[in-house]
């Protein structure tokens, strides 16, 4: 695989995770964090609205030729995120009332608007 | 809406219990979870239903999806809930109006690409859901006819997935290719259905003694045992059997077709059985052929397949002994209940029993000079294979020798066939279906003995008689009881309205296989004179 490959992907990724980002905010939330990482892993956004704080996964795909991006979560990898949730929480100075795991889909299509689907409280 | 709801039904035994299948689409990932303790065949309905509504160019939701199947702590099996499934998901989507499916019954199972595969067991599965008061059934279009057979309640023939989609929506259904019947069906046709139609009562030839006994089997419904010598005429004359017994009744037609239909073996194009079953199962048989079995599904055996008609186990003494054992429950209940970890399940086994034999292991010893040369232990011990207790069960015994060359010539007049018999054993059998109505019995072979002497005595001079042989010992409690039976039915088929002591002495005579009186069968009126 071409190093060139790896770098679009990345860009796909990244593309992504912005759109998410604007989603979330678009839905009332403030982003507090991107890009987290720790020795178990990477979060790649906290969001908060009021007493809920939600750690985001976001998966970004071009097609669904391979389903679709909500499926690239697998089980194990919804459990390392509950890990790291709480790694995060025990981390930072905040208390929210209830913690949420949610994860984003975003399809980012050759033409047209990219599409978002939210999946909240997973794990 | 995220939620949809319809029903489907699982089996135990013949009797079907309609069970609510619930789809939630939730929060979370995407998952399919089935609740409501399946088995592994039913597990592997989630992947076939997903690929199933896929291939149908419906989409499966990108949630977590949950199914469940209540009564929850009911064990449930099988493949038949694929269309239940498919659907309840597809209307908690939103896809298909929820409305429609909601008090339905849907029973099929879904192939990957949405075709809808034929499944066992549609008969019983929608008479319960007609008792459970449910309106409409939709069953694999294979199997409409089966379910047509139910009275109040419309069945909704469906191809495929896509099919049953249009219609809820009230589109028009697409031209989908029609689906294979089970292959179960298909596999037995090489016997030819037909198999034992083309026997007649009149290939019979001599024999007069063994041909009065197995009318009078076919008219009170009494369990046979025919003894004697290879090429006597044991299988030919229990073959002609059911041709002499009437059509089923409406109620028994059903029975029979819904314990054939859970065996699979119920043909497509002919889904009720109308003809009295006949069974032969082969002497290696194993108990659970013959009486059913199996651990998650239990499957009906020889014996309840046999169900309203004949079973016939030709070389009964080669049989295992404890398959012959278990003929006891289903000869005294007319039933069999099967036991086993996770379930237990009823199938009806109310069948006239014939069992052949030969005299010893050699088959020779029989007539003045016999040229056995079997020990008496050996002979004891093939005698001992069929017990006390199973042959104390049996009605009529009778010895069968080879036929002699002056008993075929004096025959020359011909011998009556099996319309003639047939019809005399239909007036035999109106004469009891008249004097047992409103009782649970339809012929003589069924009344229990108490029942029938308070009720159905004989004439006391018979009484008499007989309880004088009682006494004597010549024949058991048991036996006595089983001869006031044949008593009454030698009364029916003669039309006469009481068994007076002719009768109970040829009864005695067909317990004990002793000659029959020479006044009978000669003077044996027709039943058309009779009627």
């Amino acid at each position: 695989m071409g190093s060139s490959a790896t770098a679009a992907r990345t860009a796909l990724g990244r593309y992504g995770e912005d759109v998410a980002a604007r989603h979330l905010v678009e839905s009332g939330m403030t982003v507090l964090e991107r890009n987290w990482r720790c020795d178990l892993g990477e979060i790649d956004i906290v969001a908060r609205r009021g007493d809920v704080l939600a750690v985001v996964e976001v998966k970004t795909r071009a097609t669904t030729n391979f389903g679709s991006p909500l499926e690239g979560v697998t089980p194990r990898k919804a459990a390392r995120l509950r890990r790291l949730a709480a790694r995060w929480l025990a981390e930072h100075p905040v208390k929210p009332a209830e913690v949420r795991i949610d994860v984003i889909g975003v399809v980012i299509p050759h033409r047209g608007a990219p599409q978002v689907d939210h999946v909240q409280a997973v794990a | 809406m995220s939620l949809g709801r319809t029903r489907a039904v699982t089996l135990e035994g013949v009797r079907g219990r309609v069970v609510e299948v619930e789809a939630d689409i939730g929060s979370g990932l995407p998952k399919m979870v089935l609740v409501g303790l399946p088995d592994t065949s039913l597990n592997e309905s989630k992947d076939r239903c997903r690929a199933a509504v896929i291939n149908s160019g419906e989409t499966w939701p990108n949630r977590r999806v949950t199914v469940a199947l209540s009564p929850a702590s009911l064990p449930k099996s099988g493949s038949q809930y694929d269309l239940a499934i498919a659907l309840a998901v597809l209307a908690a989507a939103g896809a298909v109006p929820a409305e429609p499916i909601r008090d339905a019954v849907l029973l099929g199972e879904l192939a990957l690409d949405g075709r809808l595969r034929a499944v066992p067991g549609v008969l019983p599965a929608t008479l319960a859901a007609a008792q459970a008061g449910c309106r409409r059934v939709m069953v694999p279009e294979v199997n409409a006819t089966e379910a047509g057979v139910v009275d109040g309640i419309s069945v909704v023939a469906v191809r495929s997935l896509s099919h049953a989609v249009a219609l809820l929506r009230g589109e028009e259904p697409p031209d989908d290719p029609p689906v294979e019947p089970l292959a179960t069906t298909e596999n037995l046709s090489w016997q030819g259905e037909d198999r034992w139609s083309g026997l007649d009562f009149a290939d019979v030839r001599g024999q007069p003694a063994a041909r009065r006994c197995v009318e009078v089997a076919a008219a009170g419904g009494h369990h046979l045992f025919l003894e004697g010598p290879p090429g006597a005429g044991k299988t030919m004359l229990a073959e002609r059997l059911p041709g002499l017994l009437p059509d089923l009744e409406p109620e028994a037609s059903l029975e029979v077709s819904a314990v054939h239909s859970i065996a699979g073996v119920l043909p497509a194009d002919a889904p009720l059985v109308t003809r009295p079953p006949f069974l032969d199962p082969h002497h290696t048989a194993s108990i659970a052929a013959i009486v059913g079995g199996g651990s998650r599904i239990i499957r009906p055996g020889a014996m309840s397949l046999a169900h309203r008609g004949v079973l016939f186990l030709d070389e009964a003494p080669e049989f295992a002994c404890h398959v012959l054992e278990a003929l006891r429950q289903p000869l005294e209940r007319g039933s069999i209940c099967i036991g086993r970890a996770e379930r237990s399940a009823t199938f009806p086994a109310h069948f006239v029993l014939v069992l052949a034999a030969n005299p010893c292991p050699c088959g020779l010893d029989f007539g003045k000079d016999a040229r056995c040369e079997c020990t008496q232990a050996a002979k004891r011990r093939y005698k001992d294979r069929v017990s006390g207790p199973v042959r104390d069960r049996i009605d009529i015994y009778r010895k069968v020798e080879p036929v002699r060359r002056h008993e075929v010539r004096d025959e020359l007049g011909g011998v009556e066939g099996t319309s003639v018999v047939a019809s005399r054993v239909a007036a035999a059998r109106a004469r009891q279906q008249q004097r047992y109505s409103g009782t649970p019995w339809r012929v003589n072979g069924e009344v229990p003995g108490p029942a029938l002497r308070a009720t159905w005595p004989v004439h006391a001079t018979g009484a008499a008689w007989l309880e004088e042989h009682l006494a004597a010992g010549h024949i058991s409690a048991r036996g006595a009881d089983r001869a006031l039976r044949l008593a009454w039915t030698v009364a029916d088929l003669r039309g006469d309205d009481r068994p007076m002591l002719d009768h109970v002495k040829i009864a005695y005579a067909l317990r004990l296989s002793e000659p029959l009186p020479a006044a009978w069968p000669t003077d044996l009126p027709l039943a058309a004179e009779v009627a």
